[in-house]
């Protein structure tokens, strides 16, 4: 039964009721209906409309896939198919709709969803239209499929770039005003979308730039690869010197608000340096990793507010390295006690320091020193040469230099005697033990200089805010910073730098859709780890480490082979498995 | 003596500076509170009752961190939404149309059961389905990998059902029976607390006969036990595996609907807090013990309930109820030094743990 050159009803059937109840979902919980007031090609196309028919196409795309090979006329079918029954859970929201007032259960089965879903027509001559869209849209998405690989890339490639510029053409619109002024962004873009002439455009260029690319892309790299150490590493060393220029005049091309984006990226990263330490090469999952940021901030509060609490009135540079070490300080004292303990119980019990933290700022107990729910005003902003930086362009340098010194630290580290007992301790703590390492002592400078880099981003924190209240260290961001080292790659310093980006980054420039950014992030995190779970930029050994069951990497890594597979680390791995 | 002595190094030192502190604090700031005596014994009473219907469906909920966590070994952060979930789409979709039409006062219990089910149902598919979808793909990937996905799903779910019922708190209808005191004993209980206590000995009872005495719990236990071995026995592993997230989320769905009934709202982030705490519990209790989670959650509710006033009013610290979630995790690690593996659980292998 298995191999047969048949129609299958199940396919379209199956693909056809996920496509529907996803996208059912998200015109219920009102994701259709707060996208559809954003147009990414004006007058054309909407977001909304992007989201209510993505799952219909790529789920007819993948029932395509399963076809019988050579077949494409049963292809083409599963397509259609499964277009057709995706629509079917939409009309029968539509159709009930109309029995009882769904509203009263669910607020956002409102009329403008109805209108959006039936097109304005009607609800039967809406129904209709919507199963037809979603029809041809199928069929559409099955003909893509069947195209040839050097036809559908450079189509797919001009798709999401397309998007992409449609997304962020709000930022863009900004931009060209800046450096070309008023007339030509509006020559581009129209209320916030894209003018069709210049999506087509756009779509038109970047189709070409893939075919380029894969026409001769190869023979770059060929050439690249060909070329002597010396010439690459002068290579190397040239793209090191452009990435620091780039990074330094960087502000002058984003304009104030990317810099405030920027900002916040950086000091994340700032954090995540510090976490990859303690979770990416020692191998300690902390989850409340919040505790030292929230320390390190409250630490500059005191120290350089010039507001009722203010203690010493220092300036900003004078307290961060007291702020540092009284983090790192923290990060002795809380991590003594658990450092004992393995994996899971690590993880509850720095979880609960977080909170532990949070609260006890927030509390009524400490709030004669840090001000309480009410917080700590009037911090510090850091002077250079008698000049504030006040403004986010300008406070750039000191988020920059903070990431910077963390990134060659951990650099450093990784490759010193320290880091690679660290991950010896990751891979096997009683072998480690057993090879002189002192565990407790290489543990706690794990946590000590993972809290102190912390604290340093916790004072840069108050300082770029000038204010700080106790609901911003919540558990949230412990997660947050974790997420990003996994999603970017643990152990892996330019994934923490990605991580960031995609993490902190994405999430601040779609902020006008707020409301469902946890929704986004909480997916982005499951197919992140359903489909590459060794990250963005993953170490070389992590994606090892990972991969070590895939034959054909035994072949990329022949130092990797099946011995190793035993080997692994308890503390991050499950139970064994076949 | 002088042997252990010897042995005691920095750290060791430090640690016991730590618990002699903590302790001393403790017994001073319950002397100073007994002496000064400022409740009554009924208040003391009623903060006891509190803590143990919050203890309770602490207890409830940790079953599901217990069960998976047994089988899986894997922090399923998502649980605290399956207990959401259910309770939410029960309140909206039946108890307010209940008791609109005044079904709800002329039919308590019908009113109630019905609840309980669409709650329970509601959950144990969310469950599944996360299962299903997020969990079992990823078996045999490192450990850390599920557990972003858990977190995944819990931020999914949870905005998840803030899109489809509004941000907003909705009231959970209690029926008039149920509102007002019972007396047992010569002691005023809430009705819905006594309720929440009887509930929670009756699923935990069922629970446990369950797991101990059914072909299926064996297999649940067969599978915690050795994975690969259960299967060689014929054991469907996969099927063991969803039914424990099942019979998890069952329970987090009857603890949901014990918390409306207290607590008399729902709400989409309602299930944040409950399941921390509850896989605090859970640890507290000895993870991947049933029983374990019981205890864990009592002492975790009574700890919370009672602690502040008996501990901290002595001490002259203002507010101490803001304190409370301080002192359950202070007693988290308080027991994960002195006995690692929790109050009753078994001491896991290195390798487990």
């Amino acid at each position: 039964m298995s191999e047969t050159n048949n129609f299958d009803y199940r396919i379209p059937l199956q693909n056809g009721l996920i496509a529907g109840v996803v996208a059912l979902s998200v015109s219920v919980i009102g994701m259709v209906t707060l996208l559809a007031q954003r147009y990414l090609i004006a007058g054309w196309l909407t977001l909304g409309q992007v989201i209510l028919f993505m799952a219909p196409a790529a789920m007819s795309y993948l029932a395509a896939g399963k076809a019988p090979q050579n077949n494409r006329g049963i292809a083409l079918i599963y397509g259609f198919l499964t277009g057709l029954i995706s629509a079917l859970p939409l009309v029968a929201l539509i159709l009930l709709n109309e029995v009882i007032d769904l509203r009263q259960f669910l607020p956002n089965v409102s009329p403008a969803l109805i209108e959006i879903l039936t097109f304005g027509r009607g609800t039967v001559a809406g129904s209709l239209f919507l199963i037809i869209v979603t029809s041809v849209l199928g069929l559409v998405a099955a003909g893509l499929y069947l195209l040839p690989d050097r036809i559908r890339r450079p189509i797919f490639s001009g798709l999401i770039w397309t998007f992409f510029f449609g997304m962020f053409s709000e930022i863009l619109s900004d931009r060209l005003r800046t450096f070309f002024g008023t007339d030509f962004a509006k020559l581009i873009i129209e209320s916030k979308a894209l003018r069709p002439v210049v999506a087509v455009t756009i779509f038109i260029v970047t189709a070409s730039l893939s075919v380029l690319w894969s026409r001769r892309g190869d023979k770059v790299k060929g050439r690249m690869a060909k070329m002597d150490t010396k010439s690459q590493n002068r290579m190397r060393y040239g793209l090191i010197i452009f990435g620091i220029t780039l990074m330094l005049i960087l502000p002058l091309l984003l304009g104030t608000y990317l810099s405030e984006v920027m900002n916040m990226i950086l000091i994340f990263a700032l954090m995540g340096f510090g976490l990859n330490i303690v979770v990416g090469f020692a191998g300690l999952l902390d989850l409340g990793y919040v505790a030292f940021f929230a320390i390190g901030a409250y630490t500059m509060g005191v120290l350089t507010s010039t507001g009722d609490l203010g203690v010493a009135g220092m300036s900003f540079w004078l307290a961060i390295p007291i702020c540092v070490a009284v983090s790192m300080l923290g990060g002795l004292l809380l991590g003594m006690p658990v450092l004992r303990m393995r994996g899971d119980y690590l993880a509850i019990v720095t979880l609960g320091f977080g909170e532990i933290i949070r609260i006890l700022v927030l509390s009524d107990l400490l709030k004669p020193y840090i001000g309480g729910a009410q917080g700590l005003l009037k911090i510090n902003k850091p002077v250079i040469v008698g000049i504030p930086l006040i403004k986010p362009d300008q406070f750039y340098y000191v988020a920059l230099a903070g990431c910077l010194i963390a990134a060659f630290i951990s650099y450093r580290l990784s490759q010193a005697r320290l880091g690679r007992q660290w991950m010896a301790i990751r891979e096997d703590e009683d072998v480690a033990e057993a090879m002189g390492i002192r565990l407790v002592n290489t543990k706690l400078l794990a946590f000590a200089i993972g809290a102190a880099f912390a604290g340093l981003a916790g004072a840069i924190f108050a300082s770029k805010l000038t204010s700080i209240f106790p609901h911003s260290f919540n558990l949230l961001i412990s997660i947050n910073v974790l997420c990003m080292i996994i999603v970017g790659g643990m152990g892996s310093l330019p994934g923490v730098i990605l991580g960031a980006l995609a993490l902190v980054g994405l999430p601040e420039l779609l902020r006008e859709f707020a409301e469902f950014r946890l929704l986004m992030y909480g997916i982005v995190l499951i197919v992140m780890m359903l489909a590459k779970p060794e990250g963005l930029w993953p170490s070389a050994i992590r994606k090892r480490e990972l991969h070590v069951h895939d034959n054909e990497d035994y072949e990329d890594y022949p130092e990797a082979m099946a011995p190793r597979a035993e080997t692994r680390d308890p503390g991050l791995e499950g139970p064994s498995h076949l | 003596m002088r042997q252990r002595l010897q042995d005691l190094d920095w750290i060791g030192l430090y640690l016991w500076v730590l618990r002699a502190a903590i302790i001393i604090l403790v017994v001073w700031g319950t002397i100073a509170t007994i002496i000064d005596n400022p409740y009554s014994p009924r208040q003391w009473i009623d903060l006891i009752i509190f803590g143990i219907a919050q203890g309770s469906m602490y207890a409830l909920i940790a079953i599901g961190y217990t069960l998976v966590y047994g089988v899986l070994f894997m922090i399923n952060f998502a649980h605290g939404e399956f207990f959401m979930s259910g309770i939410m789409t029960a309140t909206v979709f039946v108890a307010t149309p209940l008791a609109a039409t005044g079904f709800m006062n002329r039919q308590p219990l019908l009113s109630l059961l019905l609840i309980a089910v669409v709650a329970m149902v509601v959950s144990m598919s969310i469950a599944v389905l996360t299962e299903r979808a997020a969990y079992r793909p990823l078996r045999k990937a490192p450990r850390l990998v599920p557990l972003i996905t858990a977190i995944g799903a819990s931020f999914f779910w949870q905005y998840y059902f803030r899109g489809l019922f509004g941000s907003q708190v909705i009231p959970f209808p209690v029926p008039d029976v149920m509102k007002g005191t019972a007396s047992i004993l010569g002691v005023e209980i809430l009705k819905t607390q006594l309720t929440v206590i009887v509930v929670t000995i009756i699923m935990l009872i069922g629970l446990n006969l369950f797991i101990m005495r059914t072909r299926t719990g064996k297999s649940i236990r067969a599978v915690a036990e050795d994975k690969d071995t259960a299967a060689l026995m014929g054991i469907d592993v996969d099927r063991a595996i969803t039914i424990t997230f099942a019979t998890g989320a069952s329970m987090a769905g009857i603890a949901g609907l014990l918390y409306a009934l207290v607590f008399t709202q729902v709400h989409f982030f309602m299930g944040f807090f409950p399941g921390l705490k509850a896989f605090t519990a859970a640890v507290l209790g000895g993870i991947g013990s049933i029983p374990g989670a019981a205890v864990g959650g009592l002492f975790l509710g009574l700890i919370e309930s009672v602690g502040p006033s008996l501990f901290l009013q002595g001490l002259g610290i203002p507010a101490p109820h803001q304190l409370k979630d301080v002192i359950a995790f202070v007693m988290l690690v308080l027991v994960l030094i002195f006995r690692p593996q929790g109050i009753l659980g078994e001491r896991l292998t290195e390798k487990k743990a």
